[in-house]
């Protein structure tokens, strides 16, 4: 009988990723952080990527529609949408990077490498703004009005179709 | 007219193949229940016709595509006009819809070739076999009509073009790489279908071992062929010289590759000495099942990855569905019926029946460390603990020493006997190869330009410790014979098969070994005239000129290259194009392969004063990586081909002699 119960156990394992998977379903990464639209970025102090001497925080985000991008060197997809980002820079929109994750030379050199659209960016070694952010894998984009309030999210990469069809109308309306 | 209407046409045939699919799956489990042979002959003629139709959906949309049809929202939606015609070929399976239906078409084709070639197999058997195939199908037919249609018409308003394939995808790989991996993954579900089978039958001897065997075998070679060439696809077509990123989609192919490289030694521990009967079953089970958990989660949604299909929750809710009804009947009855009492045949610790019994361990443990580092980020999420992702450092930092522990126990198994060995006899056969491998191990790192590296001792090391005792062996096997050579030729295929597999998983190592630790990159800044100097060699940049492509516009540098005090010299040509149809930006690399290094060369951003920014790599070893793949299987298939599956009469007598104690080679 204690042999039968033991047998039992991967069906029991199953069962419970299998709760998990249909969790996961209705919380669909691409949708999962509503809650976050319409508040106000979160508080930070943080310092730049590029001087560690120098700090920025929320006032960093006011006064100007800004799109928030967090990447790192480490993640494939951000590579891929660089050159959109450019692209969105180029159209006179302002850009404030999240270096995610990543170590101060390796972030340096991806913005060498693959181009530079971000006025600033905020270093994030720890991950704690992001984790903040509810990022659960770079890329992501916010945008964020002129009085520091989320109004818009994307996840994954921004490709071309994004930029005309999402990206561009979203920072018309809250320009 | 006809031509008109070819998309109702497969979609009829998708809904026939559904209907004898269904017939497969009730008529023969009956029939073997009842013991009935009438029910069961509904086996072979089902699995044949239902591939036969699903072979015509497949053809029709295909035609669809070579003949540009956009009223077929799939064509409309991953083709063009402009593409070229392989490209249209592949397209078909470069979408959610297409890719299911080719996922479809290989299970029916799985289950024909089961149907052509199982003659030796006992009428109940096979009638059990196709009929827990017949299921799978259903489910996966189903899934495809209801939720995925690729059929599905865009009329009457139709696009006067398409939308384009994504040019990641208008690639080589693209055509070879899903195609080998999804035989892989459903070629799994003929193993499943056994052991269900034997589980239905309460015939958990070794009979069911030996039949699964060379279809498993068969199998997990395409699918580490199929993981190579998505490496190598990644390598080259992502533009930045990665090869593996522990994508959940990567993950999603590692895991059934795991459990399934488990599984073919532990079908030869059940075949040879009846011992992990239930373990046997179970990763059988669980093999196929990690197959289908990779289609959720590939296409469900649940996981962001570069990867991943454009979904609908309607869709992940299904295949959860499938998922759960699959898995979970397939695991109650095991619970259910799985042998009791372990009749198991003792060994001792130091005999290859242990070690069998730790390489499955520890390969276990892997598959559990990549499926918790992929669900990780669902799981607190759905417990409301927060979102995080899990990168490449957790599976590093796990998986690497994981590996190294279990080249430790794998050196060891070719050289050890079933059952109980000889402390001191292992120890005679290993000490000498196990110092080789330490001193080589240790300086070879020296020698490669005198900068040691510990991890590439490491993988050295235990990439040696993978040949040597085989070398040594082979040495000894073929000792007492009137000649080397016809020592050589008289071991067996399976035997050839174990060697080339085990040499191909050191070739591998010593690949990520070098690759990882003596990669040297360097960003640059290169006008027409520059050159400069990346690992002994000197990389002058002599014309930049823009050209246009059958679908993109590309800005081509031409590269010419040459080995340092060497007059000899070579062009490279990369590019950036830009997919007009879609205005997608793609970097095309271009690369000198080479057996001990490959140059890499990728244009990065236009930087305005009439220069590029350049991504120059030097990448040793990095074709091993998939040359070792290459190997691995074709060990497996080499292992097949051994004369024990040809002979068809053998099989009968063997039914009965389950524990037989010769020295066989696994």
């Amino acid at each position: 009988m204690k042999r039968r119960l033991l047998l039992l156990l991967p069906l029991v394992g199953f069962l419970v990723l299998s709760i998990f998977l249909y969790r996961g379903l209705s919380l669909d990464p691409f949708h999962r952080d509503s809650a976050l639209l319409a508040r106000d970025f979160p508080a930070f102090d943080k310092v730049t990527l590029e001087d560690p001497e120098r700090r920025v925080d929320r006032a960093l985000l006011e006064g100007q529609v800004t799109l928030v991008n967090v990447w790192g060197e480490w993640c494939p997809a951000c590579k891929l949408e660089m050159p959109q980002l450019l692209d969105l820079a180029d159209r006179g929109i302002r850009l404030v990077g999240i270096n995610y994750k990543d170590t101060r030379e390796k972030g340096l050199e991806f913005l060498e490498e693959f181009g530079n659209p971000f006025e600033v960016n905020i270093f994030d070694p720890e991950g704690n703004l992001g984790f903040e952010l509810g990022v659960y894998g770079a890329p992501e984009t916010f945008l964020v009005d002129r009085d520091g309030i989320i109004r818009y999210h994307h996840t994954g990469y921004i490709d071309p179709q994004d930029v005309r069809e999402q990206i561009l109308p979203e920072v018309q309306k809250w320009q | 007219m006809l031509i008109q209407m070819i998309p109702e046409i497969g979609h009829f045939a998708l809904a026939l193949a559904l209907l004898m699919a269904l017939v497969q799956s009730v008529m023969p489990l009956a029939g073997a229940a009842t013991r009935r042979p009438l029910w069961m002959a509904y086996a072979r003629p089902m699995a044949t016709g239902q591939f036969a139709f699903v072979l015509l959906a497949y053809l029709c949309l295909t035609a669809s595509y070579m003949l540009d049809d956009f009223s077929v929202a799939n064509v409309a939606n991953n083709s063009n006009s402009m593409l070229p015609w392989y490209y249209k070929l592949s397209a078909v399976w470069g979408n959610h819809e297409g890719s299911m239906l080719l996922w479809i078409l290989m299970l029916a084709g799985w289950g024909f070739a089961v149907a052509r070639f199982s003659r030796d197999l006992p009428e109940v058997m096979l009638a059990r076999v196709l009929g827990v195939m017949g299921m799978v199908s259903v489910g996966f037919l189903l899934f495809s009509l209801v939720t995925s249609n690729p059929f599905e018409r865009l009329l009457p308003h139709m696009p006067a073009d398409g939308a384009d394939l994504n040019p990641l995808l208008q690639d080589f790989g693209l055509i070879v790489h899903p195609p080998t991996l999804y035989m892989g993954y459903v070629g799994f579900s003929v193993v499943f279908a056994f052991a269900i089978a034997a589980l239905l039958g309460g015939r958990l001897d070794a009979a069911w071992t030996r039949w699964a065997r060379p279809w498993t075998n068969v199998a997990w070679a395409f699918l580490t062929v199929g993981i190579a060439l998505g490496s190598w696809w990644a390598y080259y077509e992502l533009g930045w010289g990665g090869w593996w990123f522990w994508d959940p989609v990567e993950n999603a192919s590692l895991l059934p590759w795991l459990t399934g490289t488990a599984l073919i030694h532990s079908l030869a521990v059940t075949e040879k000495r009846g011992s992990f009967k239930s373990w046997t079953v179970l990763l059988a089970i669980s093999t196929f099942s990690l197959s289908l958990l990779g289609t959720f989660l590939v296409r469900s949604g649940v996981l962001t990855s570069v990867h991943a299909f454009a979904n609908d929750p309607s869709r992940g809710f299904f295949i959860l569905m499938l998922l759960g009804i699959t898995v979970g009947l397939s695991l109650l009855v095991f619970a259910l019926r799985a042998p009791r009492v372990s009749h198991a045949v003792g060994f001792s610790w130091m005999s290859r029946d242990a070690l069998l019994l730790i390489n499955n361990i520890m390969l276990v443990i892997m598959t559990i460390t990549v499926l918790l580092g992929t669900v990780y980020p669902l799981l607190l999420d759905a417990l409301g603990l927060g979102k995080i992702s899990v990168g490449p450092p957790y599976f590093n930092a796990l998986f690497v020493p994981l590996t190294v522990i279990m080249c430790l126990f794998m050196g060891l198994g070719p050289v050890s006997r079933w059952k109980r060995m000889d402390g001191r006899e292992l120890w005679r056969r290993l000490a000498l190869s196990g110092l080789t491998a330490l001193v080589i191990g240790i300086l070879a790192p020296l020698l490669y330009g005198g900068e040691w590296n510990l991890w590439v001792a490491i993988g050295l090391v235990s990439a040696l410790w993978l040949v040597l005792p085989i070398l040594r062996d082979l040495h000894d096997k073929s000792a007492k014979a009137s000649s080397r050579l016809a020592g050589l030729k008289r071991l067996s295929l399976a035997y050839w098969g174990m060697v080339l597999g085990h040499v191909g998983v050191a070739v591998t190592i010593v690949g990520v070994a070098v690759v990882s630790n003596y990669n040297v990159e360097r960003n640059v800044r290169l006008a027409p005239g520059d050159s400069v100097q990346v690992a002994g060699y000197e990389f002058t940049m002599t014309e930049l000129r823009a050209r246009r492509g059958p679908n993109f516009l590309a800005d081509t540098a031409t590269i010419e290259v040459s080995r340092e005090g060497s007059s000899r010299s070579f062009v490279m040509a990369p590019e950036k194009r830009i997919y007009i149809a879609r205005g997608m930006p793609m970097t095309q690399v271009a690369l000198r392969p080479g057996f001990f290094r490959d140059l890499y060369v990728a244009m990065g951003e236009d930087l305005e004063d009439g220069s590029w920014a350049m991504r120059i790599q030097y990448k040793p070893f990095v074709r091993w990586l998939w040359l070792g793949g290459l190997l691995m299987a074709a060990g497996g298939v080499l292992a097949v081909l051994d004369r024990r599956y040809r002979s068809r009469r053998r099989s009968e007598e063997d039914t009965r002699v389950t524990t037989t104690s010769r020295e066989a080679t696994a």
